[in-house]
């Protein structure tokens, strides 16, 4: 790989690895309106709110966990990307829909 | 063995991967990192999916419904998980210059996602006829 290459592609790879965080946000979005849908089956009930409010609280999670990443995918500064806290937001409003479910 | 619980350790410790080996070209871990959230969004389609059975087919069985839901969210969770620890895997690969890990979830998941499909035409197919 020469120098040139390097500068004929400025900006394309942090915009698609930005574009990769927006996409699976979207894709958490879907995921917690879906859950939120659930949660509050069958009437508004204290507990539904409750675990409706956590799933708010998750999605806002990666919300900024995604949004972080991608100011640091602006900056020079090399940094290792929040792989483990996104994976931890997916993780648990999968464990939450299971204790729902039950 | 061994190998993986240093893996599950380097979950939690991203920084120390940087420590070993040579930094790759940054746009191969960009690559890496796309990789990652693509494992990603498929794990959130299966949680999705789970949250849909749940909510969307309420004619069903209380026993199918419950357990086509939990193994939805259930491979969703392992989806997930797998996608972090392959990250780490090739991250630590690149940076030593080794192969990319081979993995044979790709083909257990599809494996899987083609049978659910297949049982779910033979549902549809017998609740026609009957």
């Amino acid at each position: 790989m020469s120098e040139g290459e390097v500068h004929r592609d400025p900006g394309l790879q942090p915009e698609r690895t930005r574009l990769a965080w927006r996409r699976t946000t979207l894709s958490a979005t879907v995921v917690a309106v879906l859950a939120g849908k659930s949660a509050l089956h069958g009437g508004p009930s204290p507990t539904g709110v409750v675990v409706c409010a956590l799933y708010g609280a998750l999605w806002l999670t990666f919300l900024a966990v995604a949004h972080g990443r991608i100011r640091t995918l602006t900056s020079a500064t090399a940094a290792a990307p929040p792989v483990l806290a996104a994976t931890l937001c997916a993780v648990a409003l999968a464990v939450c829909g299971a204790v729902l479910v039950l | 063995m061994i190998d993986f619980v240093q893996n599950v350790r380097l979950w939690f410790a991203p920084r120390e991967i940087a420590e070993e080996g040579r930094t790759p070209d940054y746009r191969f871990s960009l690559a890496n990192e796309r990789t990652f959230l693509a494992w990603l969004r498929t794990a959130l389609a299966l949680i999705g999916g789970g949250f849909a059975v749940d909510q969307f087919l309420p004619d069903l069985r209380w026993g199918w419904r419950v357990g086509l839901a939990l193994a939805l969210l259930a491979a969703g969770v392992l989806c997930s998980l797998r996608a972090v620890n392959h990250w780490v895997r090739c991250e630590r690969a690149m940076r030593r210059g080794d192969d990319l890990p081979v993995s044979r979830f790709p083909a257990l998941l599809s494996l899987a996602v083609a049978v659910v499909a297949v049982a779910m035409v033979v549902v549809v197919l017998v609740r026609g006829n009957g």
